[in-house]
């Protein structure tokens, strides 16, 4: 059996992951450069597609063509999304069906964004066995429904990966903990990521991981934490600068980059306030900077009602795996947004047991799926993940009822049988509509799919017997059989996917991912010296603008002699040259910087006068 | 094909020893989960897959004693696919006079507020309601389940009769309390599994 990887593909990082064969135990992939998470984003540039960490870094100065979270979109319909489309700089286009988006001058969907990294992650294992990979476990939100596995399995299908299986995260993560560190018991696997929540509880017992509750909320994750952080930020500037504001006549919520610039500070002071107790932001904006002390407690306040948003899920497994608190032995932490002390403080509450967290949270699901890829390879055969499906499947009855054939929380692969008939006299095709959800009105669940039962022999209404078999499979993922029970013979049926991919987009799509590849390694390359150049001119001429007064006569020629050196530099291909004079200007700015700083540690910058800070020279 | 019992190698009884079951459950996961088949030839393939799923409706159908006593009773009525609810909800006539209130004092919460001596009189119905629906479901998993393993095969279509009845009575109970618990502003009853620890 050819190599089989296992791939977190996740909303802010990704990561792919082997069980080596020597130690048996499983590591992740890094990169050349020595990185291990790759940043699940995606540039849009007019000489080809950036991924990754080349990506991050042109994401506040192109934001409208660089894409992140894109795993919060997968599977989804414009309705599903449009309220959070404001808070996204990149376009996203109105219609029916799958969400596409506009960017770099094209039309793409979620899977293809998405195909992108995992093409990047496949090079990445590939470089490192020297030879090709073709198979992959990539892990999906356990609350996943349908049509968001499926959107996953074809991102892999476009980036010329065979998706072997696709693995629930917080299961996934309990495999890489594995039997030695969990033992036997039950344990709840809390995992907050950067754009989805799940909490399963698991029976941990004789290699056997078998789930018996899961429940979560795919759009809640460390992104709804920076937008909060984000808009409290961008209240807190115009309270404190409206008069620069209104001066300048500048609408800060309308500028794209500024947003961005706002949502990066933010969730950089997240990650600080989980180690510290205090963090100070500075924040250079056009004609001033925001400098500002910000406390724990602070964010705290601003993160409760969110923290809150994940207990009701957890409380709901626990019922619907008919245990209490008190049942769970041990709960383990999944996913970066778990270091946020506010959330392990509420964890510990509800369960009322400190959870662990020895395994790197950002790193365990992808070691999970490569063990779980072990697993299909054969190479381990005393563990055994059992998962379960994590929302009702039902049909649509008359009146818009649900009629549910198969109750969240099933042990997967099941199936279900159900017999449909005719209304009609002569009536050779019949519909259904499959939905996914809890709720008793169709319209209010998922819509997954409508059926055509097509080729039933002419005969009096009522009269076809007609017996349809749902099957979930071990991915989570619904097949769908029909037979006519009469003539035994199969009826044949059309898929109409809700917000899916039909075969033959896909196949376009996998037709197009070469043509749009990524720009060949020479050109990628001088696209990101030239985004470093650009990121650090932005940088030196506004501070140039703000401080430059402070500076001596020389040393501003000298600034300038070097700007100067590197537009040069930057408009022709030597990326040799644009290295050079990039650095040399770097060197050339480091007092400015200093200067700078000090200025805005006293707060000094901006709203007075240079030569009123400074004092005559 | 076989029946569910007969997937665990076991007996049309009701009385069964849920560890062992599990036990069972495990071994014939490991022996048809498509996880350790993915090398096979694709037809043993979705043997595997078919195998694995009816492993896994068997062990949902006889972990639970309820669940297990709604299986028996389609079983043992020859309806092989899901159709209809087992048991329709049917009121115990011994409790007519009461629901009949009940349903009167809903009526009242639905057109305006609950005043808080309604609340409160509604709160403690849907208590009392509760507790026999829980002693109701303890009657069926015990002593009822009991008689139809004792009954001699004349006599089990009455014992089943029995519990086609008291099945009956706890879905007309659990509408009742929803219903009381929706008027209260509560959550409804959720189905719930038994995965007591063992």
């Amino acid at each position: 059996m050819s190599r089989i990887v296992g791939i977190d593909l996740g909303t802010t990082n990704s990561l792919v992951a082997y069980v080596d064969e020597r130690t048996g135990l499983p590591v992740v992939i890094p990169a050349g450069d020595g990185r291990r998470l790759l940043p699940s984003i995606v540039g849009f540039t007019p000489e080809g597609v950036l991924v990754g960490e080349a990506a991050r870094r042109q994401l506040a100065r192109r934001p409208a063509d660089t894409v992140y979270s894109v795993k919060r979109l997968m599977g989804r319909g414009w309705e599903d999304v449009k309220d959070e489309l404001r808070y996204l700089p990149f376009r996203v286009l109105p219609g029916e069906g799958v969400v596409r988006l506009a960017v770099g001058g094209r039309e793409v969907t979620p899977p293809e964004v998405s195909a992108i990294v995992l093409r990047a992650l496949k090079e990445r294992a590939e470089a490192h066995f020297g030879e090709s990979v073709e198979k992959a476990v990539v892990t999906v939100p356990a609350y996943f429904n349908d049509s968001q596995r499926q959107a996953t399995k074809d991102a892999g299908r476009i980036a010329g990966l065979d998706v072997v299986r696709i693995v629930n995260e917080p299961t996934a993560a309990s495999l890489a903990y594995g039997l030695h560190r969990l033992g036997q018991g039950v344990i709840a696997v809390y995992d907050l990521g950067g754009g989805t929540f799940d909490i399963s509880i698991l029976r941990v017992k004789d290699g056997i991981f078998e789930v018996l509750a899961t429940n979560g909320d795919t759009h809640l994750g460390g992104d709804d934490f920076d937008r909060v952080l984000m808009l409290w930020l961008l209240e807190d500037v115009q309270a404190r600068h409206h008069r620069e504001l209104d001066r300048d006549c500048v609408e800060l919520a309308h500028d794209p980059e500024v947003m961005q610039e706002l949502r990066l500070a933010a969730e950089a002071a997240k990650i600080r306030l989980s180690t510290e107790e205090r963090t100070t932001l500075t924040l250079p904006l056009a004609g001033f900077t925001y400098h500002r002390v910000i406390t724990r407690a602070e964010i705290e306040r601003l993160l409760e009602s969110l923290v809150s948003r994940t207990l009701g899920p957890c409380r709901q497994a626990l019922a619907d795996a008919g245990l209490t608190p008190a049942d769970i032995d041990q709960v383990v932490l999944v996913g970066g947004s778990t270091r946020v002390p506010l959330v392990r403080r509420r964890v510990q509450e509800l369960f009322g047991t400190a959870p662990h967290s020895q395994l790197n949270p950002d790193e365990v699901v992808a070691l999970g799926a490569a063990v779980q890829a072990q697993i299909l390879a054969g190479g381990i055969k005393d563990m055994l993940l059992l998962d379960v499906t994590p929302l009702s499947l039902g049909i649509e009855t008359l009146g818009g009822i649900v009629s549910i054939l198969i109750p969240r929380n099933t042990t997967i692969p099941t199936s279900a049988r159900e017999m449909f008939t005719t209304s009609v006299d002569g009536q050779t095709v019949v519909d259904m509509h499959v939905v996914q959800g809890e709720r008793e009105l169709a319209k209010d669940n998922r819509s997954l799919a409508r059926f055509e039962l097509r080729g039933i022999d002419p005969m009096p209404a009522g009269m076809p017997k007609i017996e349809v078999t749902f099957l979930i499979d071990a991915n989570g993922i619904l097949q769908v059989q029909a037979r006519e029970q009469r003539t035994g013979k199969a009826a044949s049926i059309e898929v109409k996917p809700t917000y899916g991919l039909s075969d033959a987009d896909v196949e376009r799509m996998v037709e197009d991912s070469f043509t749009y590849a990524e720009a060949d390694v020479e050109a990628r390359l001088l696209i990101e010296v030239r985004n470093e150049a650009d990121t650090v001119l932005t940088h030196v001429e506004r501070a140039f603008r703000q401080a430059g007064a402070l500076l001596g006569a020389d040393e501003r020629a000298a600034i300038e002699a070097a700007v100067a050196a590197l537009r040069q530099a930057r408009a022709g291909d030597d990326r040799d040259a644009i290295r050079e004079r990039t650095s040399e200007l770097n060197h050339a700015t480091e007092h400015l910087a200093e200067v700078m700083m000090d200025a805005a540690l006293k707060g000094a910058l901006g709203t007075k006068r240079a030569d009123e800070v400074m004092g005559p020279r | 094909m076989s029946d569910f019992f007969e997937v665990f190698g076991l007996e049309r009884r009701l009385a069964i020893d849920v560890t062992a079951l599990q036990r069972r459950f495990y071994e014939l996961s490991r022996r048809w989960h498509p996880d350790f088949h993915q090398a096979a030839a694709p037809a043993e393939q979705a043997r595997a897959l078919e195998e694995s799923a009816r492993v896994n409706a068997a062990y949902r159908a006889l972990r639970d004693p309820l669940a297990r006593v709604e299986y028996l009773i389609r079983l043992e009525e020859g309806r092989a696919t899901r159709e209809g609810a087992v048991a329709k909800p049917k009121a115990p006539p011994a409790l007519l006079a009461e629901m009949f209130e009940i349903q009167e004092a809903l009526e009242q919460a639905r057109g305006g507020g609950l005043d808080d001596g309604t609340r409160g009189a509604l709160t403690a119905q849907r208590d009392a309601l509760r507790a026999r629906m829980a002693e109701g479901e303890a009657q069926i998993a015990g002593p009822l389940s009991r008689a139809w393993d004792a009954a001699a095969p004349a006599d089990r279509p009455a014992a089943l009769a029995v519990l086609k009845d008291a099945l009956a009575t706890r879905a007309y109970l659990r509408t009742v309390v929803d219903d009381l618990a929706s008027a209260l502003g509560e959550g409804t009853e959720e189905t719930h599994v038994a995965n007591r620890r063992d």
